[in-house]
Order: C-alpha cells, then structure tokens, then sequence
C-alpha cells in the first residue's frame, strides 16, 4: 500500500492502495466514479479511457503510480452539467444503444477534437478504431463528432 | 376506434388501486426517474396518484410511466412508455419513466428476448394508457356533472366545451384514482397518434453522456464485496482439487472457497443454463485485489463424466447429452461435413424432389459454414446479491429475471416472495443474459458470506466459459431444367449441438419440390440463442445460394426473389408457410427502388439479399468498393416491415446496429477450441468490427403501413451476411462460403 496525490476531476483526492492497482479500479472502488467503465482490461476496447492532462488513455492499463503529478479527467468531470459539445453531439444524434461504451467513445473524441478540430473521416477512424462499441453506433458516432466539431468551431 | 377488453386472459390486467381508499402518497425515488430531454418539464409533484401499475400522475399533471421490460440497449426504456403515453394522451415532455419492478401480477411478459418486447407488449401498453385515460374522463364526468362521452382530451387536458369545463390530468388523477376499472376502453385511432411513429430521444441518454451508475456493475451496497469465480480452462473439464494458500493471503481477500452452483437434483429451465457447475470463488475487499487472488490459485482438473440430462424448455421436457473428452474446431469441422453427407431428418418435404433432382438437367450445389460466436456484451457478466435467512436481494444485468427468479429460489431454498430481483440497464444483451447462472451463482456466494457481494466476470472469464452461438453448416441443391427453370430445391442443415433450419421459410412454399433435412452433433461446449438464434447463419446461407441460382439461372437476383415470391402468394406450395409473400415482396421492391438496384456505379460492387424472421422483413443492398485490394463497406441501404414503428430514430439506431452486428461476426469473429481451450479469451484475440471497418453509410427506409409493430432487435443482422456475401463475390470474382471471411481459416488457431 501507498498513499497518492490525485487530481480528478479538479479536485485532490488522497488515496491508500497498492501502487500497482490501474486507475479504472481506482476510479470505480476507491473514488466511486463509475462512468468510467471496465470491458476487456488490457487496452483493447477503450471502455476506460479517460484523460491523463489532454492525452486519451486506457485507464485499464494504468498503474496509479504512473499517474504523478498529472491530471486526470474522467467522464463525469468532462463538463459540469453534461453540456460538453460531444456530449450534447452525442444526446443529439441519441448515439447510445447499451450505452456501455459510450463514456470511452465520448472521453476518446473529445481528446481528438482538442488535437484535431476538424477531423476528416480517416481521422476519426483512426483514433476512434480503439475503442468498441458492440452494439454497432459506429455511423452515429463518426456523425456525431463530425456535429461536435462544427459546434465547437 | 377499437374497443378492447381490460382484462387478459385470466389476469386481471388492469388493477385500480381504487380499493386502498383515497389518493396514495407513493414513494418517489427522483434518481431513479429518468427525464426525457427536452426543457419546460412541470416540477416535481407534491402528491402521487396510482392509476394502475403501468402509471401514476401528480396532482401538478407530471406522470410517471413505469417500463416494464428489461432494457438491453433496444429502447424498450423509451418507446413502451411512449406507447402508454400516446393512448393516455400526454405530453412527452411532462413524462418521467421508471424501470417497473419484477410483477408477474401486473405485467405480461418481463422478458427481453425474441423481439417480443414490442410486439407481445403493445395490446397491454396501449390499454393501460386508454383505461387511465377513460377514468380520468369518468372523473372529470362526474366533476362537472357531463355525460362522459362529451369530454375530450388532449396532451394532459381535459375538456367539456360546451359547458366550458377545462382541467388538467393532474387535477382529476386523485378522483380518477378511486373510479372503477372500465370493463372496455376505446383506443385511438392510428391517424390520430402524435408520439407513436416521431422520434425521442433515449430517456438514460443524458445519464449514459455524463456516466451516471446505471448498469449492473456500477451497483453498489454499503459494505458490500467483491467476488470472483475461477472456472476449468476447458470444455469437457471440471474441478478436481484447488490450492488457495497463496491467495488467501494476499491482501483484502475475505474468503476462498468451492460452490456448485445448482443442486444435484435441481431440474434445471432452458435459462439455468451453465457450462461449469462447480466453481473456486475468490471473495475480497476491491476487485484488484480479488483478480491478484484469482491468479494466485493453483488447481487440478479432470475430465468430466459423460451426462445426460432432461431439460424443461418452455415445459417440454428436452433430452440433452454431454460427452466427454476433449473438443477441437478441426474435428468439428469434419463432423459436420460427414454429418452432412449422411442421412438426415426430414422436417419438410413438398412434392416429389428425389426424383426431381435425378432428372434434373443442371444441379448446383453449395456448403456454408459458421463458427461458434461469444456474445461479447461489453458489460461482462455480474451480478449483486444480498441473501440473509429472510430474504434475496439481487440487482443486476438479466434478461429473464422471471425466470431466473425461480431458479434462485430452488437453489437458497426461499419461497419465491422473499427472491427480489431488479432489473438495471444492461451493457448489451444479444441473448447472453436469457441464461442466469451468474445470478445463482452470487445468490450462493453471498448466502455462503453472509454479506452483499457483487459477482464479476472477468473478460476472460466471460468469454470462455461458453454459452456461444453454436457451429453451423448447411448446404443446399437447386435443380435447374434444360430452360434453367428452377424445378427443385434441397436443403439439409446442422450444427454443433444444434440445426439452424427453418424449414417453413422461404423458398418454402414458391418450389413445387422442395425438401428440408436436418441432423446435430452432441458436444459438450455450452450453447445459447444469440441475436436472432439460427437465422443468424440460415439467413446468409440461403440468401448466398440463391444468388448462386440466380446466377445460374441468368437472372438478376431481385427479379427471381420476386417471381418466387409472387407464386408463393397467388399459388402457395405446401402447409405451413410462415411468412406473408406480399409483405415479403414490398421490401424488395423498396429496397430496389432505395438502391437504384440496376444503375451501375463505378467500382461499386453490391449485393442484395432479404429475410423474414422474428415478424418482420427486411431487404438490403450492401456496396462494397475495393482498396487497396481490401472491401471496404461503403453504403448499405435497407428496407424494413416491422409494422408501425414506435421510435423513428431509435428504431433506426437498431437497425443499424444490427447491420454493423452481421457484417462484424461474418467478417471477422469466431471461437476455435483446442483440446477444450477456447482460443481466445479476449478481445486482442477475439476479433469485433471496429469504427474503421464499418460500413460508411447506412440507410434505413421503413414500410409504412397500420400492421401492429413487431421487434427489430434481431430480423436485421441475419440477411445482410448474405447481402455482404454477393457483394464480395462480385468485388472479388469469389464465392465465400465459410465464416468468419476475411480472416483466415488458419489463423484462427
Ligand atoms: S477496459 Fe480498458 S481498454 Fe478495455
Ligand atoms: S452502445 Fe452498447 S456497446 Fe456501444
């Protein structure tokens, strides 16, 4: 056991766990922020992804301990009152079937519109092929980021 | 106008709560409302009025709809509260819906399975709405001192023009409350609907954008643990010994110990089904310190006795066999191919097709093939449970909790009243969550504690312990005469451990001489319905095979559909048809209208096929464009009968979802098994599509028309495998006959 610094979500959190524990399990059992959603484990379905300062990451794979001093911005602190122009995007275009993955998809495409503000169809393939929805909202998706884009212009 | 009666069979459908005296102050939990989007909504109400147990009203006019089904990601959530809506006639915007509990006295059909949610629910759904609204009439009758006949309504008023009587649902929802149930309700008209058939958003929508707890595996009790089960690593394996010192003392774990999930003389449902009754159960404080545990456990397994058990599917009792030994997809590709050279069952038979072929002039004849598929919902599997001596507390993701309701209460031994099972909103269904072991499986764990646990499956553990869509072959014969008229048509078809043959279907009933066989091999690799079970691999098959014929036959694939089906409606062969060929025909007509089917494109190659199963039809012309010399999907245009449609624009995010399912799993998915082993546990092995391979564009055209709706979270995946199939052919010059087909038969290990 270890004790950590974090800042999520623009708040301090101090935490005891093992230092190996990945920030999924930190964020789902220790900070009871569940948005952030567990499917495969070993970055292959992006369920997990949140933000490490602007950069996606697979918070599957990722130790607590290298998180030091960055920030960490999960689903639920995107936008205060879920008015994130993916967010909005996404209730626009009723994206979510299951919804399951759609936590991963919206943290995955908000961090490639902050590189990319406006990307073409191979682009947003390209970054959003990490992450799986099985219940096939692919068109929406690529629709919606395109939407999300333009707002954000 | 449709009089309808408001009871149902012997269930009194509709209950007033008249009988408890006087308004009820309900308890209302707001969290678990979900608001429609959509500002201007009324407040929250001070009071609750119950006027059955599909919906309450507050005295400020807001109603709350409960849904009764479990929601799976196929809308239920959202559009059986609109049907309610609708015949209440309300607005959507002053609608906040919860998820109904499990109340077989109340509700018909708790099941999300077979796109019936829709189809079976919409008579009850509709009637709780116009009962509610007729005594809220009555109500305002007797108020005013009107006849009842004079009031109307509208979007949450009531009204009595001429003497000039106005009120709010909200005002008359406590005298409503107490007027007797109406024998018989008056239904809108379908030119009068304002909610069916528009557009509105999914009531979770802003819950699932911001990541609020809403599934299973976000549920969470005070004081509640971790569990975590270890299962053999192969079929036909079970366990013999376990070494758990090591785990045991790691850090946070509570307990280590074995159960057997069902009882020795439990008569296990179609739904009990489970592929490993005896599993090693980690239980600890945090679900890393439990999955460390996991790794740290030593076993012995040995094989497992050959078994023969009888299963109660649906209250007919089913013989099942289990052999043992080791499996191996290899082998199981051989079986099936000897299976199918053998002779088979005959389900059907029409005319004389033996003799047909034997005088035939040109006999084409194809196999088809399909591996066995893991659901792969991307929620594995959990659930949490609750079990003191008193009662069951269980929540979590299931898609029969009716059922497995009673399978928990044999296994702790409580009477069924003390099994309490909530329903969340599950992270994809697709048919996994029909079989509820993992249920039982934490009622026995918490039982074994004493305290709530929450039971989760690993990916790993998900995707290997079975439950798959089954192996699939098929072939088919078509008899051409010396005029290439198609005089005979032959298909025999099976599976490991089960046929996909739907022997009623087309082309059934348009062959003068048609004959459908079937045969299954026993195994000991747990199977399950998969979206849309058998028509998942038939559907492909057959479409592929008829474009082959049409093909032979010199004839452009949708006209000889069309000719078939036309004689199949004038000049029906045999008994026992089970599809409606106008109905049929008006797809594909659609369909080639939608797709401008016969205006070449360059370097567009398409493909068309079409189907009708779970009560609905549907059509489809898949475009492929080849680059560099990979097919890329670029357009697949659809045209769907399934009736009214409830939710434009979530029953077209369905239907999209359901192209995206076929293309995936016939493209790249499959699970080969080694000595037992399934080969891939996860999703770095097991292949879904991805945002890159999915088709460009999807277009989704209804037939519109006054049929009562039918589901449509399974008829869409099954054709396009065929749609994909002949558009490959002609964007490669190659027939595919064997899933998945753009991943090697060899590397799948
Ligand atoms: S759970 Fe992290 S990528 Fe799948
Ligand atoms: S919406 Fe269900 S997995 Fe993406």
């Amino acid at each position: 056991m270890a004790i950590f610094n974090l800042n999520v979500n623009g708040k301090t959190q101090q935490i005891d766990v093992d230092p190996t524990t990945p920030m999924l399990w930190v964020l789902r059992d220790h900070l009871n922020l569940v948005g952030t959603k567990y499917g495969c484990g070993i970055a292959s379905c992006g369920a997990c992804t949140i933000h490490l300062d602007d950069t996606a990451m697979r918070s599957c794979i990722l130790p607590i301990s290298a998180v030091g001093n960055k920030s960490i911005t999960t689903i639920e602190g995107l936008s205060e009152n879920g008015d994130h122009p993916v967010q909005k995007a996404w209730l626009e275009h009723d994206v979510p079937q299951c919804g399951y993955c759609q936590a991963g998809q919206i943290m995955s495409a908000a961090a490639l519109l902050k590189d990319n503000a406006d990307p073409d169809d191979g682009a947003i393939e390209s970054v959003m092929n990490g992450n799986i929805c099985r219940c096939g909202t692919y068109v929406r998706i690529k629709a919606a980021v395109k939407t999300a884009a333009k707002t954000m212009k | 106008m449709t009089l309808i009666k408001t009871s149902f069979g012997r269930r009194t459908f509709i209950k007033s709560t008249a009988l408890a005296g006087g308004g009820m102050m309900l308890g209302f939990s707001w969290l678990a409302a979900c608001k429609p989007s959509g500002g201007g909504m009324l407040s929250l109400p001070k009071e609750w009025f119950k006027i059955n147990g599909y919906l309450k009203i507050g005295e400020n006019g807001l109603i709350t709809i409960m849904s009764p089904n479990p929601e799976i990601g196929q809308n239920v959530k959202t559009s059986m509260p609109m049907i309610v809506a609708e015949e209440l006639d309300v607005d959507w915007k002053n609608v906040l819906v919860e998820q109904a509990p499990l109340d077989i006295s109340i509700f018909t059909r708790q099941l999300a399975g077979g796109s019936q949610s829709i189809r079976q629910g919409w008579p009850g759904l509709r009637m709780a709405g116009a009962t509610a609204r007729q005594m809220l009439k009555e109500a305002a009758a007797k108020a005013w001192n009107v006849p009842v006949e004079e009031i109307t309504t509208e979007a949450g008023m009531l009204q009595h023009k001429t003497g000039g009587h106005s009120a709010g649902y909200g005002e008359m929802a406590s005298a409503a409350s107490q007027i007797k149930v109406p024998k018989e309700v008056k239904l809108k008209d379908i030119k009068d609907f304002k909610i069916i058939g528009t557009s509105r958003h999914n009531v979770d929508g802003l819950k699932i954008v911001t990541g609020k707890p809403l599934f299973g595996l976000d549920y969470k009790e005070e004081g509640m643990l971790i569990a975590m089960i270890a299962h053999p690593p192969a079929f036909g394996m079970k366990l013999k010994s376990f070494d758990d010192a090591e785990a045991r003392s790691m850090p946070g774990i509570r307990d280590v110990f074995k159960i057997d999930v069902f009882a020795n003389d439990y008569e296990v449902q179609w739904c009990d089904t489970l592929s490993f009754n005896e599993l090693v159960v980690v239980v600890g404080n945090t679900t890393w310190e439990v999955m460390n545990a996991k790794k740290a456990l030593k076993f012995e397994w040995e094989p497992i006795k050959p078994k023969k058990e009888t299963i109660n599917i649906f209250g007919s009792m089913v013989d099942v066999v289990t052999p043992t030994g080791p499996e191996n997809s290899d082998e199981h590709t051989e079986n099936m191919k000897s299976a199918s050279l053998k002779p088979a069952n005959v389900v059907r038979k029409d005319g004389d097709p033996v003799a047909i072929f034997k005088k035939a002039a040109q006999i084409i004849e194809r196999s088809y093939t399909a591996p066995f598929l893991a659901h792969s919902t991307m929620e594995p599997m959990n659930f949490f449970a609750n079990v003191t001596a008193e009662k069951a507390d269980l929540t979590g993701p299931i898609q029969t909790p009716e059922f497995m309701e009673k399978s928990v209460s044999a296994r702790l031994g409580l009477p069924l009243e003390k099994i309490n099972i909530n329903m969340t909103r599950m992270g994809g269904g697709f048919g996994r969550r029909l079989y509820g072991h993992f249920l039982v499986e934490a009622a026995v764990i918490s039982q074994k504690m004493k305290a709530p646990i929450k039971l989760i499956y690993t990916r790993e553990d998900d995707m290997t312990c079975g439950i798959y869509r089954p192996a699939y072959h098929a072939t088919y014969r078509a008899a051409l005469d010396e005029n290439k008229n198609l005089i005979a048509f032959h298909v025999k078809s099976g599976g490991i451990p089960e046929s996909p043959l739907a022997a009623n279907r087309f082309p059934a009933g348009a062959v003068d001489h048609y004959l459908a066989e079937d045969w299954s091999l026993p195994s000991n690799i747990s199977i399950g319905a998969f979206r849309a079970p058998r028509s998942n691999f038939i559907a492909g098959a057959e479409q592929a095979f008829i474009d082959e014929v049409a093909e032979a036959m010199g004839k452009d694939p949708i006209d000889l559909r069309l000719e078939l089906l036309a004689k199949a409606a004038a000049n029906p062969v045999g008994k026992d048809n089970d599809y409606d060929a106008v109905r049929y025909a008006g797809v594909l007509k659609l369909v080639k209208e939608k797709s401008g089917w016969g205006t070449a494109s360059d370097g567009v190659h398409r493909g068309v096929a079409a189907y009708f199963c779970h009560n609905t039809y549907v059509a489809q012309v898949l475009d492929i464009v080849m680059k560099d010399n990979t097919p890329v999907i670029k357009k697949v245009t659809n045209a769907v009968d399934c009736g009214i449609i409830i939710n434009r624009i979530a029953a077209t995010n369905l239907a999209e979802g359901g192209i995206v399912d076929g293309v995936g799993h016939s493209l790249y998915s499959a699970i080969t098994i080694k000595n037992g082993v399934p080969q891939q546990n996860n999703f770095n092995t097991y292949r879904l599509i991805r945002h890159a391979e999915a088709p460009k564009e999807i277009e989704i055209h209804f037939v519109e028309n006054e049929i009562d709706p039918t589901g449509l979270g399974e008829p869409i995946n099954p054709p396009v495998i065929g749609a994909l199939a002949n558009a490959l052919y002609k964007a490669t010059g190659k027939r595919y006959y064997d899933q998945p087909f753009l991943v090697k038969q060899d590397l799948l290990g």
